[in-house]
């Protein structure tokens, strides 16, 4: 695996080296922060009615800022994901470099998990812009942290899921901008699979909102590690890095 | 070193490469010829395990590309047509992540680093980007990534392509030199580069094998006799070159004498012989004693562009081309 390491490191340094890590960075910065700025806005506010109400519901961190915000964040990773993804084999394609990879004593399978590796550290940077905020709650707060770590490891296994199927669909195109509104889509899908549920709950429906991303968040944004969906994403990770040796196998037979 | 048997490539509606056999020996350079389209890159990407073969069995440096497909390409390297440079990397970055994937570490990559560079001489470009490089070197950095980890086979595809006339002499020396350690098969469609640099060649036409073998053979087999050139002069100034051509025709083994040329009293005749007759040393006594000067005799030996048309089965351009060639 130490070749799959090598790949990893160029292709961080080819997000890095170009403008793409860092207008991710930026705005995907922006966003978070205006959410984080908007759910602190609302938790003052209610305190404030709270306290001239005279009640004393419980205000917590936890529930009311950090719950509701990786939510958020994980919904906003749909948006981002695609981004991530997009070049990594597309691009290999279109100049040619494959040639390179794909004529040197390295496995298909190391190429694979270097290139998906280094999406997951791209996007584990971007959660760490998020942290920078939470840090604020830190300071002047008392939450509890356990459910945030949990929240964040949800966070990155569905980042994982997506970003696999998003290193498949960019082995199926020389185009970057095709794969990355394929991946764009797909990721939107996923999500929306889930609002079926809320009409319907025949087999199909659960089938379908089973399969949706979203829904295998929620514990993980509880703070509570449910195996089931550690299971579930794992699995799309599996299939996707599978699928990804197979197509670029198949490229191989066609070309 | 290169052991090639019946390797075919099939695609769904056409054949690439039919059956194509031959065999390199280590330490060669052997100039894969053929027009565009004839299934030069297609075999080439077989040989370097790119592309496995529909049928058929290829080994390089004893390993198998289908069976062995690591071992084989631990012991390649591969400049396809355009080079596979990353436009966002340093040139010695480059080469760097080239030389781990190739199972380069430490002090030796350090090493091979520093004498590609040298070899190829692209050490004033190390810190550029690749992107901001002129062709020329873009290609030379591509040659260096392809020796960085001193393979036993080397396998260029065009390396020439789109240089200019000094870049592509320098290139034509580099490989040349880089022969002896390494075996080379590069392909080309330019032929004075496989008479200058190759020893061996390999002609493929529309996927077929047409023909392989050394340089100088192929040129004398598709003579098929033997011819020679002679140029004529007079002692007087002037020459009748019916009458020369009469007396050419009476030493023994000649079997055609044809004017060429004829200009200030200077005659220009192709004489061809029987194959395996040797006329020359007659031909110039009978000149001699005829009391012309004999100004130059040597064999017409065809150039490779004529061979490689007439065995491609273009017969008309090879006239052409043989009609070019004759004169001088």
């Amino acid at each position: 695996m130490r070749n799959a390491w090598v790949i990893c490191r160029k292709e961080l340094a080819s997000y890095f080296v170009s403008p793409v890590a860092y207008i991710l960075l930026i705005m995907f910065g922006l966003i978070f922060g205006f959410f984080f700025w908007n759910a602190l806005g609302y938790f003052v506010n209610e305190g404030i009615e709270m306290q001239l109400r005279g009640s004393s519901f419980p205000m917590n961190l936890n529930e009311q800022i950090i719950r509701p915000l990786l939510q958020n964040v994980s919904v906003v990773g749909l948006f981002f994901i695609p981004m991530i993804t997009m070049r990594l084999f597309a691009e290999e394609k279109r100049t040619g470099t494959i040639e390179l990879l794909a004529t040197s004593p390295v496995r298909d399978l190391e190429v694979i998990v270097g290139k998906w590796l280094a999406a997951v550290i791209l996007y584990s940077c971007l959660l760490l812009f998020t942290a920078v905020n939470f840090a604020f709650l830190f300071k002047y707060g008392n939450p509890d942290w356990k459910p945030l770590l949990v929240g964040y490891l949800g966070l990155l296994l569905q980042a994982g899921a997506l970003l696999a199927i998003g290193t498949f669909i960019s082995t199926l195109t020389k185009n970057q901008i095709i794969a990355g509104a394929v991946t764009f889509g797909v990721c939107l899908l996923l999500w929306v699979l889930e609002w079926v549920s809320g009409y319907e709950s025949s087999t199909w429906a659960r089938v379908l909102a089973y399969l949706s991303v979203i829904t295998h968040f929620e514990s993980f944004g509880r703070g509570v590690v449910d195996s089931k969906d550690a299971i579930f994403y794992a699995t799309v990770i599996f299939l996707g890095l599978f699928f990804t040796a197979r197509s670029l196998e198949s490229l191989r037979w066609r070309s | 070193m290169i052991n090639v048997k019946e390797l075919t490539k099939r695609y769904a509606r056409t054949t690439a490469v039919d059956h194509i056999s031959f065999e390199v020996g280590k330490g060669q350079i052997v100039g894969f010829l053929g027009p565009n389209g004839a299934g030069k890159t297609t075999t080439m990407r077989m040989l370097t395990c790119f592309l496995p073969p529909s049928s058929g069995s290829a080994t390089v440096a004893g390993f198998d590309v289908l069976e062995q497909p690591l071992e084989a390409k631990r012991r390649i390297g591969y400049l396809p047509e355009t080079p596979p440079l990353y436009p966002e990397m340093e040139a010695s970055e480059y080469l760097r992540f080239v030389g781990k994937l190739k199972g380069l570490s430490g002090e030796e990559l350090d090493k091979r680093i520093d004498y590609v560079c040298d070899r190829c001489a692209i050490a004033d470009v190390r810190k550029k980007l690749l992107g901001k490089l002129s062709k020329g070197y873009r290609q030379r950095v591509g040659l260096a990534q392809a020796i960085i980890h001193n393979p036993d086979v080397l396998i260029l595809d065009e390396p020439t392509a789109g240089l200019d006339p000094k870049q592509i002499n320098e290139t034509r020396d580099l490989i040349k030199n880089l022969a002896g350690s390494h075996t080379i098969i590069l392909s080309t469609h330019i032929l004075p580069e496989v008479e200058q640099t190759c020893e061996q060649v390999i002609i493929i036409n529309k996927g077929k094998l047409v023909a392989t073998d050394s340089v100088r053979n192929l040129q004398a087999r598709a003579r098929g006799a033997e011819s020679v050139i002679l140029e004529i002069a007079g002692r007087n100034g002037t020459v009748e070159p019916t009458l020369v051509q009469q007396r050419l025709v009476k030493v023994s083994g000649v079997s055609n004498v044809s004017l060429k040329n004829q200009q200030d009293g200077r005659a220009i005749f192709e004489v061809e012989s029987q194959k395996g007759q040797l006329v020359r040393g007659d031909l110039a006594r009978a000149v001699v004693e005829s009391g012309w000067d004999l100004n130059e005799l040597r064999p017409a030996s065809m150039s490779l562009e004529e061979v490689f048309l007439q065995l491609t089965g273009n017969e008309t351009l090879a006239e052409k081309a043989a009609a070019k060639g004759a004169q001088p």
